[in-house]
């Protein structure tokens, strides 16, 4: 199994009333509810608390892409993963991702991919999300129709720029290049790859014929999935792809563990309603630009099924919310059970663990985090011992890694007390 | 009004022709057109009126190969070539006066007749225009109609939208329609025609609703400005959807140009 530690770096002050009075979270989120100086203090906690987490035994840990959203204040990953990169050791780094069809050209993203890379020591495991309706299409102007042609031509592009070794000419539709020639060059020369997707028809196939790995990033949890995930897998047979590896496939988990469930729901349900509440309110004009989804996708009939729950998830009660497996949230014991039914269930290795959620508090994510990595991911290591050694979809990293150097201003903080440089 | 289909270089493409008199061509609006269309039918009471289908519209087969506005604009010159016409009387309702404004500024001579409709096309800073991409189908009404209730009357009728088989036909109707329109009209209904209005030589009519709360009249003002000799017929009463709300003004207005 591989477990990554993921955070969606909410905004944690959004008002009790944001449902009432602000008509969504993204997209034309309200510009004055964000305090710039309050954002210093959140992102070195999130950055604190995803440094923690890799001293703890986790596989990876995550970041990811969003825009002008009230529950991910990270449009840029790159810039955090780079932080990372310095200030933790051997962990992966799973960026999921960099929506390609964004940049301009995209050999960026292979450039910084590669800058990832190489000054990890070879730890990144790289994401390329077609991106959200929200973030390709409104916030960044994509045309919906012709957004998937340029993702497929910016991942093409990006495959040839990390892998050709001479310069060579691009003439396409979307970037007319004449001299491709990135340098720096990744360290993994199979870069590990992961999809996050949604139910697209187009991108199971994708991730098929890539060997790639499929990842469904929903806040709906286990038990909605599985429809989802099976078609993922029934794909996976009709394709004849040479393996069901349970790495093909990445599954995302708010998951909330204390000493006993009573417990749990008293130290997290405020933030997990604040989550759900607040953080998941988007604007229904903003979910879907037309042109977006190909007709295959919405003639599969899958959108229906996979949409959140009727009347929205701000009805839902703790009680619900753990119920219908949106959350996994208890004691180590409950957890485990829990978890154990979902990677059985929908035949995933790669969770990403959701532990910090909504306006949780840094203390009690680093309470939960602790918790599930010493007393639930032990025991859940070995599901798959006949797939123990695909590394096909992880990061290898290089023997004799560099090691930072301990800041210069900690040495003169050092002097100053008598210490030694 | 009879569904017809012709062949272009792309695809084939569908069209709906009545009427007998002057050869005029209708371009519709994102909205598409179909059957019993009030200004098709008064237009076809003194014209041979052709409105063909953006590919995608209706149930006329998709096209991948249009994707920017010198396609579009490309491809609409070919079907009216490919329906035996030289130089109609051309007519376009909002996404179709945008198509017919490109038409008329890329190939001059063969436009000499002009009537836009409340065309997209033009972005005023000071005017920006409600993100139809953005709106709730609800909410489309009070944007489309003076009057906001029979609006939505006409808009909801024959609207199911419990049943999932009918919500499945119409989001793969939305997707096809609107996602070819949204190849011109997304994010910002703009590709450059403000600079290329000055060739336009036709006789030109511009139409608009004096209520139109979609692209309001700042821009009949602007269009004006920027084509030669273009007469303005502003009509009272009357929103975005003024080929419905006030079918005889428009097609009296269109009848200027003979």
């Amino acid at each position: 199994m591989k477990f990554t530690w993921f955070n969606l770096m909410p905004w944690q002050d959004l008002p009790d009333d944001f449902r009432e009075k602000h008509r969504s979270v993204w997209v034309d989120i309200d510009s004055r509810l964000f305090d710039p100086e309050r954002a210093n203090h959140l992102y070195n906690e999130y950055m604190d608390l995803l440094e923690y987490s890799s001293t703890l035994g986790f596989d990876g840990i995550g970041v990811n892409e969003h825009h002008q959203n009230g529950y991910g204040i990270m449009p840029s990953p790159n810039l955090i993963a780079a932080s990372l990169a310095r200030r933790t050791k051997d962990v992966g780094l799973v960026v999921l991702g960099n929506s390609i069809a964004l940049y301009n050209p995209p050999v960026r993203v292979a450039e910084e991919f590669a800058m990832l890379d190489c000054i990890s020591g070879g730890r990144l495991v790289a994401g390329f999300p077609v991106g959200t309706s929200m973030d390709t299409n409104y916030c960044y102007g994509q045309i919906p129709a012709l957004t998937r042609e340029k993702y497929n031509e910016a991942h093409e592009l990006i495959k040839r720029a990390w892998s050709e070794p001479d310069p060579f000419a691009f003439n396409g539709r979307y970037n007319k290049l004449r001299h491709v020639n990135i340098w720096p060059r990744p360290i993994q020369k199979n870069m590990p790859v992961h999809i996050p997707g949604g139910g697209s028809v187009e991108t199971y196939d994708f991730c098929i014929d890539n060997t790639y790995s499929y990842s469904y990033l929903s806040f709906s949890g286990y038990i909605r999935a599985k429809a989802l995930l099976q078609g993922y897998w029934d794909r996976v047979a009709e394709r004849n792809a040479p393996d069901t590896s349970p790495y093909r496939a990445g599954f995302a988990q708010t998951i909330c563990v204390a000493d006993t469930d009573e417990e749990a729901e008293r130290l997290y349900s405020e933030h997990v309603s604040y989550f759900y509440n607040r953080c998941l309110h988007v604007y229904g004009g903003f979910a879907d630009a037309p042109g977006y989804r190909t007709i295959k996708t919405i003639q599969s009939g899958a959108l229906s099924q996979y949409a959140p729950p009727t009347g929205g998830y701000g009805h839902l009660s703790w009680k619900d919310l753990i119920e219908q497996g949106h959350v996994i949230a208890g004691s180590p014991e409950t957890v485990r059970q829990r978890m154990e039914e979902l990677i059985k269930g929908l035949h995933v290795g790669n969770i990403f663990c959701l532990m910090h959620v909504g306006n949780m508090p840094k203390d009690k994510c680093m309470y939960s985090t602790k918790l599930f990595a010493e007393k639930v991911m032990p025991h859940l290591r070995n599901m798959f011992p006949e797939y123990k050694d695909d590394n096909r979809f992880w990061c290898s990293p290089m023997a004799n890694a560099a090691k930072p150097a301990t800041p210069a201003y900690e040495h003169e903080v050092a002097a100053a007390v008598g210490g030694k440089n | 009004m009879e569904l017809k289909t012709v062949k272009t270089h792309h695809v084939p493409v569908q069209y709906y022709e009545g009427g007998k008199g002057t050869p005029l061509v209708f371009l519709h609006g994102a909205g598409g057109i179909v059957e019993g269309d009030p200004l098709f039918n008064k237009l076809a009471e003194t014209h041979h009126v052709y409105a063909p289908l953006l590919p995608g519209y209706g149930a006329s087969e998709e096209c991948g190969e249009l994707r920017d506005m010198l396609d579009f604009t490309l491809h609409t010159a070919d079907v009216v070539e490919a329906l035996g016409l030289k130089d109609p009387i051309l007519v376009g309702h909002s996404m179709g006066g945008m198509i017919a404004a490109e038409m008329a500024a890329i190939a001059p001579a063969s436009v000499s007749r002009l009537a836009l409709i409340c065309p997209a096309g033009l972005w005023l800073d000071d005017h920006p225009i409600p993100d139809l991409f953005a709106m709730l189908p609800y909410e489309m009404p009070q944007y489309l109609f003076h009057d906001v209730e029979a609006g939505t009357k006409l808009m909801t009728a024959g609207v199911a939208l419990d049943d999932p088989e009918w919500l499945k036909g119409f989001l793969v109707m939305n997707a096809r329609q609107m996602g070819m329109a949204g190849k011109i009209l997304f994010p910002i209904p703009e590709r450059g025609l403000s600079q290329r209005l000055y060739r336009i030589k036709a006789k030109t009519v511009l139409i608009w609703g004096d209520g139109d709360k979609l692209i309001p009249p700042a821009y009949a003002h602007a269009f004006k400005k920027g084509i030669a000799g273009a007469e303005l017929v502003s009509i009272a009463e009357a929103s975005h959807m003024v080929p419905m709300e006030k079918t005889d003004q428009v097609a009296a207005a269109i009848a200027k140009l003979g």
